[in-house]
């Protein structure tokens, strides 16, 4: 593995510039630490630094860039009309990448030489058959543009493979030189290490921004994509969701507002139940319980925010569903066709939300002051009358905060609902039918072997992005909302 | 009823209001109240005073059980308001709060309206007939807390928009307006500035004629200024009780005599 | 106080009696006491679906732990072996053995049953390739007496805990009543019975139309892989975004622009971190599907800020003093960070990773769209960089996949699999408690 051989030498240079930055400024002071600028370690950990941090840092951008460069460049040399000819540029890419890997099988299994594979051609050989012998199967015969970008994707990977371990090293040699030449007593090394750190520490927090960038841009894309195959304003505004499977042609109709409806519903119910049940469980624990029942109670509900939501996926799927069939299902009252449905999805989902509405309310009104309480003891409310017309009002806007936070949550979840609340996309009232959500959705059209080029397939991330959208703009919200109240008694 | 009330004042009755008797309060392990015992005149302004952490203002919450609330507090002893045991078991505190008000250290409307502040008390105990019966108690209310005139044209904005002695004066509006018969205040001048504890101490001298009022105050001018009888605790105990003027001229314990000239507390 | 002396004074007292409750505290009371009960009713309906669903994941889960053996003694002679070996149909010879030795065994209780071939086949499956290739592997065994424990149909499994009964069982080529007969019996004489069923936790995941064989141990190994890599991305990124955000941060726009970042992220469904690993890891960065990597990286990003906020509490938590302390005796900034405030808030901030790994842990939807769902995953991988690569599933996957098969029969795999899950979540959960137990700081 050349990677990790270039991973080794560069740590080997860093150690031994440690060492020898190290030793050159002691001896620079005369042996005598007490007189260097900085602690010796540092003279080490400095030139270290200078050894690797540019050196990986060019290696990354390389490695990043390096497909892009190589992409273009056989493509460039591909005639149109493949492209043109039914299939779309990433399949012909994908057949090109293939091409090589199997090449590179062959050479790695001997079953050609690198020469071999560089000059075959599909007039001299059958490069499919060829493949086939070392295990890569192909779909279909290799045609001679594909083959010959194949052998410009392996020459030019090859070649910049080839370039980039030289200019790593050279950086990563030349950083620790400079270095090392800078490695005597006046030098402040520790401020320059910790300068470095501090650039680290910065890149790690940067993270969460690449995070989000990551997120937008995975969406953003394919959503565009998708508008170009799909009109946006069916998406938006159809009443229908009626994909059609791949291979069989056919339109399909992907209308989003069933499922937002679906979403909705479920999300309802589940407040309907986790609302509340939670607010009242925070009320007893924070106005009533005393330490012992709270210290118990407390941890007890919040064991259900712990597990995992394949568990409530399955609670639903198996328990639920079938118990509620049994109830007033076809055998009883005739309402429910099958174990899933909305109200199953929904009351599962409303037992998994009671921590998260109990224990963001019991914060809340923990947060309402002493003083207020006070006041309405003082002038002889009881408790209930406290808690309803005192406590509960100066915490209105921090329990709307936590519902809507909640009901993110609900929009969001994905599990319960794929397990529990069926698969027909339909706008209908009665909660007992089974519904289908966005998130179920995304799932059910990403998990099929439909071609990531397909309307089918590129709605899912159409639907991600407006569960995005709507969760983010729900939190955002919230969290307002939220910071407001608290700043309120701060 | 005017004239019951000029006659009231003429007689000045010094009827007992409240009577405790070996009164000991705990926090926990934490004894901090010793063996009071202290009889509080109707119609009469009493001051608690000494330094902080006395066990005055414990001794205050005592009276209308405001120490309920806190769980690891205990209460021994007896403490009677008109011949009542108000720490027998069949005494509902409810009922007994409303009967004994309280204003607070810090100003604490609630976040509602001025309007909605003050009639909330005769809400929960149906003191009002109706919506108009309402509109006048709660107009009767703040124009005895001393605040009518600053609040009528608002009364519908929030009471926390009000200045820290318009608070002040509000809360004892609304302690007003549940009709109690001993008003409990806890420092109730500690968060305002001069001019607004101006104004609170004349109110509270002016109170003095419906009610038994009793204030805790770190203030010993406040406790000169309102106060008719005066208290001195110290370290749990209460240490002097009497004629505010006996207590600030001619105390008869050391432990005052040091209080009052500035050596201890 | 023009004002009071305009005002009635308050009336005339009605001299009521704080001994007796009048007829409206007697209501508010009432109404408390309701108020009350709602409160109490909302704690246990909270608890009771808490009962509730442990009780089922372990009503329904626990039979996956135990599986029906058929087990029986023989010895196997030389002269049979022979025999056997030179038949055209071998294992259909070492079969017959096997019946006749169950035959012995049965009369020896006193047991009388008939039966034939076909009915232990449905029961056992075909016992004679397993005993053939045992003699062939050990030769050394023949003529000493050999135990063979034999695992039972999925069917006869179903009926033994009471899957299956007698009334819901139809006759078909997997077993028919008569069949139960000489269950029941084989079961009074001690040969079928139940044993526990390591295959499930060693095992790897079996076809289809296979549920007993099922096992969850490779997909153990995928969730570990991915918990490895979560464990060496979040933890060192976590903390050092956090020393920076509140040790070093300026206030200024691009920390605000972070801070917000990060509680947003926080609460973006996992299923969207799901469409980031399929468009950006697999799409674009050409990682393989499947792999314990991929998994790991997105569970990375999705626990991150998770562990953020941890950290950033437990920092905070460390008293100024510490730092001005360091700062006073001449240390840097970055120093006084790295030696003093660091290891005093590490219980913290190990106890937020732990708990950030274990909802990493149990986390379903994202796995689904990178392709650890539907894998059928037969092997333990052979490297540890094979580990980190290959195709896998995870448990929280293997879960849901069993769910999702026709076959009841994986649902209690499923439910047996969710014990496990909880099993390590629990064990998680207890760490992290027991350390902040052992090592919380009031300052």
């Amino acid at each position: 593995m050349p990677f990790t051989w270039l991973v080794l030498i560069l740590i080997t240079i860093a150690t031994v510039g440690f060492i020898t930055g190290r030793n050159r400024a002691l001896r620079s002071a005369g042996g005598d630490s007490r007189d260097l600028h900085s602690l010796p370690v540092y003279y080490g950990s400095n030139v270290a630094m200078w050894a690797i941090v540019p050196a990986a840092i060019v290696l990354i951008i390389w490695m990043l860039a390096q497909p892009f460069f190589v992409n273009s460049r056989v493509l460039g040399t591909l005639p149109d009309t493949m492209v043109s000819e039914g299939s779309s540029i990433g399949l012909v890419m994908s057949d090109v990448r293939r091409v090589a890997d199997g090449l590179d099988t062959a050479v790695e299994q001997a079953a050609m030489t690198r020469e071999e594979a560089a000059s075959i051609s599909t007039e001299t050989s059958d490069v499919r058959e060829l493949l086939g012998e070392v295990g890569v199967a192909l779909g279909s015969n290799v045609s001679p543009e594909v083959l010959q970008g194949a052998q410009l994707y392996r020459a030019l990977n090859a070649t910049s493979s080839t370039i980039m371990t030289v200019v790593v090293l050279l950086i990563a040699l030349g950083g620790a030189a400079y270095s090392y030449s800078r490695s005597n007593a006046q030098f402040r090394a520790r401020n320059t290490v910790e300068r470095g750190i501090l650039a680290l520490l910065i890149a790690a927090a940067s993270v969460a921004i690449l995070t989000t960038i990551g997120i937008l841009f995975a969406l953003l894309f394919n959503t565009i994509e998708f508008f170009k195959l799909y009109p946006a304003a069916d998406f938006f505004f159809g009443t229908n969701w009626a994909p059609s499977f791949s291979g069989r042609g056919g339109a399909s109709d992907l209308g989003v507002l069933p499922l937002l409806w679906g979403t909705f519903y479920i999300s309802f119910i589940a407040l309907l139940v986790a609302v509340p049940i939670g607010l009242f469980s925070a009320i007893y624990l924070s106005e009533y319980a005393g330490p012992k029942v709270r210290g118990i109670a407390k941890p007890l509900i919040e064991i259900l925010a712990g597990i995992p939501t394949i568990v409530y996926g399955l609670f639903a799927l198996l328990t639920v569903g079938p118990l509620l069939a049994s109830m007033i299902g076809k055998d009883t009252l005739g309402w429910m066709q099958g174990g899933t449905a909305v109200m199953t999805a929904g009351l599962v989902m409303g037992i998994m939300l009671i921590p998260f509405v109990s224990s963001l309310s019991d914060d809340i009104i923990n947060a309402v002051p002493q003083a207020m309480r006070d006041g309405s003891y003082g002038l002889g409310a009881t408790k209930s009358e406290t808690i309803r017309q005192v406590i509960l009002p100066a915490a209105l806007p921090g329990i709307v905060g936590a519902i809507l936070l909640a009901a993110s949550r609900a929009i969001g979840e994905t599990m319960i609902v794929v397990l529990g609340a069926g698969a027909a996309a339909r706008l209908s009232l009665n909660p007992f039918e089974a519904m289908t959500t966005i998130t179920a959705k995304i799932v059910s059209q990403l998990t099929g072997d439909a071609d990531f080029a397909s309307p089918e397939a590129l709605v899912a991330f159409a639907l991600g992005m407006t569960l995005f959208v709507l969760t983010l703009g729900l939190n955002v919200f919230a969290l307002y909302i939220v910071r407001k109240y608290r700043e309120q008694y701060d | 009823m005017n004239d019951m009330r000029i006659m009231e004042r003429k007689v000045d009755t010094k009827e007992v209001k409240i009577a405790a008797k070996d009164v000991q309060v705990y926090y926990g392990d934490n004894h901090a109240i010793k063996d009071v015992s202290v009889e509080i005149e109707d119609k009469t302004v009493t001051a608690f005073i000494g330094p902080s952490g006395c066990g005055k203002s414990t001794f205050l919450r005592c009276i209308n059980r405001m120490n309920d609330t806190i769980d690891i507090c205990r209460v021994t002893g007896d403490i009677m308001i008109d011949g009542e045991d108000i720490y027998n078991p069949k005494v509902d505190p409810v009922q007994l709060r409303a009967k004994v008000g309280m204003v607070f250290q810090k100003p604490n409307p609630f976040p509602k309206s001025i309007y909605d502040n003050v009639a909330y008390g005769p809400k929960i105990h149906g003191l009002a007939k109706n919506k108009a019966d309402l509109d006048n108690i709660v107009e009767n209310s703040l124009r005895r807390g001393a605040i009518w005139d600053e609040v009528k044209d608002r009364l519908h904005a929030p009471g926390t928009g009000l200045s820290g002695g318009q608070q002040q004066r509000l809360c004892i509006a609304r302690a007003i307006a549940t009709e109690p018969e001993v008003l409990l205040m806890d420092e109730p001048c500690s968060a305002l500035d001069p001019i607004a504890t101006a104004q609170v101490e004349e109110l509270i001298d002016d109170l003095r004629k419906s009610y038994s009022v009793v204030i805790v105050t770190h203030s010993m001018q406040q406790a000169a200024r309102v106060s008719q009888k005066t208290a001195f605790f110290h370290l749990g105990h209460l240490v002097e009780y009497g004629e505010t003027t006996t207590i600030f001229t001619n105390p008869v314990d050391p432990r005052t005599e040091s209080y009052i000239t500035g050596r201890i507390g | 106080m023009t004002d009071a002396s305009m005002t009635p004074a308050t009336a005339p007292k009605k001299k009521s009696s704080l001994l007796v409750q009048d007829a409206r505290t007697r209501q508010r009371n009432a109404a408390e006491t309701r108020f009350r009960m709602f409160g109490m009713a909302a704690i246990g309906v909270g608890l009771l679906f808490l009962v509730f669903l442990f009780t089922s994941i372990l009503r329904s889960g626990l039979p996956a732990f135990t599986q029906t053996v058929v087990e029986i003694e023989f010895t196997m002679t030389q002269e049979q072996f022979d025999t056997a070996e030179s038949k055209m149909l071998k294992t259909g010879e070492y079969q017959k053995i096997f019946v006749n030795a169950l035959t012995e065994q049965l009369d020896a209780s006193g047991l009388d049953v008939a039966f034939d071939g076909k009915a232990i086949e449905r029961i056992v499956g075909k016992p004679g390739g397993t005993i053939r290739s045992f003699f062939l592997e050990n030769p050394d065994r023949i003529g000493t007496p050999v135990s063979f424990e034999l695992a039972a149909s999925s069917r006869v499994d179903g009926y033994m805990n009471g899957r299956i009964t007698r009334d819901t069982l139809v006759d078909s080529r997997f077993l028919m009543a008569a069949d139960l007969d000489l269950v029941d019996a084989l079961e009074d004489a001690g040969i079928v019975k139940g044993a526990f069923n390591w295959n499930f936790i060693t095992g790897t995941d079996s076809g289809v139309d296979n549920p007993g064989g099922a096992g969850l141990g490779a997909s153990v190994i995928g969730s570990f892989f991915m918990m490895l890599v979560v464990l060496f991305l979040s933890l060192p990124i976590g903390v050092a975004a956090s020393i920076y955000l509140e040790e070093f941060a300026p206030k200024n726009r691009w920390t605000d622009l972070i801070e917000v970042n990060i509680s947003n992220l926080a609460a973006v469904p996992s299923i969207v971190f799901g469409i980031l690993g399929l468009a950006v890891f697999i799409q674009f960065a050409g990682f393989p599907q499947s792999a314990p990597l991929v998994g790991g990286l997105v569970l990375t990003l999705m626990t991150l800020p998770t562990i953020i906020i941890s950290t950033r509490a437990s920092l905070a938590a460390v008293p100024p003093s510490i730092r001005d302390a360091a700062l006073g005796v001449g240390a840097s900034k970055m120093q006084s960070v790295f030696h003093h405030v660091l290891p005093l808030a590490m219980p913290g901030i190990l106890t937020g990773t732990i708990i950030g790994l274990a909802q990493a842990l149990g986390e379903t939807a994202p796995l689904l769209l990178i392709g650890m769902v539907g894998f059928v995953a037969r092997e333990y991988p052979e490297t540890f960089l094979g580990g980190l690569t290959d195709a896998n599933s995870a448990m929280p996957a293997q879960i849901y996949t069993w769910a999702s098969r026709a076959d009841p029969g994986f649902y209690e795999k499923a439910w047996g699999g969710i014990i496990i899950l909880l099993l390590f979540l629990i064990t998680m959960n207890a760490i992290a408690v027991l350390l902040r137990r052992r090592f919380e700081r009031r300052w």
